[in-house]
């Protein structure tokens, strides 16, 4: 079973690996405090891919870092609730782990592959002595240990580990060191990947080898993957489910092939309509109009009204709840019902 | 035969290295008409961006001619010079590192204005600033005259860009990866400001982009050049290029591209390549510099033949033994060019004909 048909099997257990309850994250600034992350719940299930879309500034890479209270200085998560629980069954809240446990938590159980993963390596040492470094601080593995698990996740990852591990950054290409960053997340055999951009600022064959790879991975291994991209393709490629943000709220979640054939916010369906598919006939393509709001001072109800062809009076007064549009399928959007993708054919090819 | 706008003549370009020379551009010709639009497009390290600035008379090709209406850019005059100059303008990727963060947007417009007499004082600036703005749809034009670029947000300083490269009253502006940097929501609009500029200025573009998607919507009336390791390996027009690639670079890069789409993009079948790695500039392949990568390679022809871009139909030119061989019944090498480009540059600039629609 490929990994991406799992996802009706998973939404069918009922406990899941990640419980995100009514996150808040807030930045404290001279200009003002800056509501990153709104009022941000879901779940995410045993061997799920969700992916996070939406642009810049939306809040999407704070959350990513708040699920492993990575926070810069001068943010905080000021309410909410972050569930994990464990292989054996044991939930904890991730919260209130103390900074030895929190410190076991990362990448034991939870790892994150940072955007701009190419200049995650350090570029003094060999690949080798950072995967052991990073095996060593976060568990209590032996030398040989690491060094067997290494090469065996380098090799599922496509490179040969006897070069790889004694290069240097600088000697592999981007698509490998992004390869090493990935095996590096799976050292720890963690629960759940968190990626941000993956594949951003890679070139398109490259960008194809590692939706591969991260495909293969999760046929072989078992783990959960949270991705934070911009780039719808990416999300149409390897979620399960998707999570659409904006203005730091998560505006719609639902299958892949729901948010991208049936999407239910204004927001999602403009996204969609701006990017395209490449092959094929000449399709209509609409921008959104207007720009992404300033998170200090948030639009009053719906963020997204000052932005919205369907916007009412009623948007700009009362703050949607996310309404049950279908199967598993929740939008943010008082007047769901009108919203619907149709996308006309400007020209043919011939 | 009237002259093309500009036409690059078996350009090549190469660049100084610690170890040895660096063939960025290699052997590259190219022409535009005016108004008209063609999309170089290829991954990084392909010499597109390279391609662009020797257009753009901001680098002097090592070898080859640029030809500006005719004249090689090179062997102009002073005057000659400066006038080609103002008629091919750059947009440059980065909107963040291409404006000068101490100007306002008014300087930033009305300097060029001044230094090539376009303007007489500073009330026929200022006029002449809020129609430029106008134009890239920064509306209301007031109220950005006396900005900084650190008040703009990423798409809106691109437009100032483009303002800034309007001033002039351009022919074709280069665009290198004009939106690459702006979020998709803003993406569409500003290509749609270019477009209108295209059909209503008569500006011709040279889009330089590595985002098929971007070739597709903006040049789908036009034609695109496919780059790899400094070659021009096809030349198409639009349609035929997204819907029926040729060169197996090409093809390479359509089955690749992920889309939007779940059911089509899972659809796509494992990479057919031989190699996943781009081999590097400094010890490009011998023959085609694909062939390592090439599942349709053969050996003793692919690694010792370099082939040449040939004509595989009246519209189509493609740079590959084989698919010139099925197509024509001839191989695409150097020596023995039956159809198409000999060296002989007068017959090389004819190159530009090729490709275009027929209507």
């Amino acid at each position: 079973m490929a990994a991406w048909q799992r996802s009706s099997a998973s939404n069918g257990t009922p406990a899941p690996v990640l419980s995100v309850r009514n996150l808040e994250v807030r930045y404290f600034t001279r200009a003002g405090t800056v509501q990153a992350v709104r009022d941000v719940s879901f779940d995410l299930h045993a061997g799920e891919s969700i992916a996070l879309i939406g642009e810049s500034g939306c809040g999407k890479t704070t959350l990513g870092l708040a699920l492993l209270r990575l926070l810069p200085k001068g943010a905080r998560i000021v309410d909410g609730e972050i569930r994990y629980r464990r292989r054996n069954g044991q939930v904890i809240d991730v919260l209130q782990l103390d900074q030895e446990e929190i410190r076991r938590f990362r990448w034991q159980e939870c790892a994150m592959v940072f955007q701009g993963a190419l200049n995650a390596l350090n570029p003094v040492l060999r690949v080798w002595d950072q995967m052991l470094d990073t095996a060593r601080a976060h568990a209590a593995l032996s030398r040989d240990e690491v060094r067997e698990r290494s090469e065996r996740l380098l090799r599922m990852v496509q490179l040969e580990p006897e070069r790889v591990l004694n290069a240097y950054p600088h000697e592999l290409s981007g698509g490998m060191r992004q390869r090493v960053m990935i095996a590096m997340s799976l050292l720890l055999d963690p629960q759940i990947i968190i990626y941000d951009e993956p594949t951003t600022a890679l070139d398109i064959l490259t960008q194809r080898a590692i939706i591969e790879v991260l495909r293969s991975l999760r046929d072989q291994l078992d783990f959960s993957m949270l991705f934070i991209s911009h780039d719808l393709p990416l999300a149409a490629e390897l979620a399960d489910r998707v999570a659409t943000m904006y203005a730091g709220k998560i505006i719609e979640v639902g299958d892949v092939r729901e948010i991208f054939y049936n999407p239910r916010h204004p927001y999602t369906l403009g996204l969609i309509k701006a990017v395209p598919p490449i092959v094929g006939e000449l399709y209509d393509i609409s921008s959104i109009p207007g720009t992404p709001p300033n998170l200090i001072e948030p639009p009053s109800g719906c963020s997204f009204h000052p932005r919205c062809p369907y916007a009412r009076e009623r948007c700009a007064r009362e703050v949607p709840p996310l309404y049950e549009v279908g199967s598993l399928h929740t939008s943010a959007c008082h007047y769901w019902q009108e919203v619907k993708l149709e996308r006309q054919v400007v020209e043919t090819g011939d | 035969m009237t002259e093309p706008l500009i036409a690059l003549d078996h350009v090549s370009m190469v660049f100084k290295a610690r170890r040895g020379g660096v063939k960025a551009v290699d052997d590259v010709s190219l022409s535009l008409e005016a108004g008209e639009v063609l999309c170089l497009v290829g991954e990084s390290g392909s010499g597109k961006t390279t391609t662009g600035k020797i257009v753009a008379g901001l680098l002097k090709p090592t070898s080859g001619s640029v030809r500006f209406r005719g004249q090689d850019i090179w062997q102009m005059d002073k005057a000659r010079f400066k006038a080609y100059r103002r008629a091919v303008q750059i947009v440059h990727q980065d909107p963040y590192a291409s404006l000068n963060p101490i100007h306002t947007v008014f300087t930033i417009l009305a300097t060029p204005l001044q230094r090539h007499g376009m303007v007489r004082g500073r009330a026929e600036a200022v006029r002449r600033v809020l129609e430029l703005l106008e134009t890239v749809d920064l509306t209301p034009p007031e109220s950005f005259l006396f900005k900084y670029p650190h008040q703009l947000s990423g798409g809106q300083r691109q437009r100032v860009s483009i303002a800034r490269a309007l001033t002039v009253n351009p022919e074709l502006i280069v665009a290198d990866e004009a939106t690459s940097m702006v979020d998709v929501s803003i993406r569409v609009s500003l290509l749609n400001t270019l477009q209108r500029l295209r059909d209503e200025l008569g500006v011709g573009f040279l889009f330089i982009t590595h985002d098929l998607a971007i070739a597709k919507y903006f040049a789908w009336h036009g034609r695109v050049a496919v780059m790899y390791l400094g070659r021009v390996v096809e030349f198409s027009p639009t349609p035929a290029l997204i819907n029926d690639p040729q060169h197996p670079y090409t093809r390479a890069l359509l089955a690749a591209i992920p889309e939007p789409d779940p059911d089509l993009t899972r659809r796509k079948g494992k990479l057919q390549l031989r190699s996943l790695d781009i081999p590097s500039l400094l010890h490009i392949p011998p023959g085609c510099s694909f062939h390592p990568r090439c599942p349709l390679f053969e050996a003793g022809l692919c690694d010792v033949q370099r082939p040449d871009l040939v004509p595989i139909d009246e519209k189509r030119l493609v740079a590959c033994h084989v698919v010139a061989r099925e197509r024509t019944g001839t191989i695409a090498k150097h020596a023995a060019s039956p159809v198409g480009i000999s060296s002989d540059p007068v017959i090389g600039a004819d190159l530009g004909e090729y490709g275009k629609e027929s209507s």
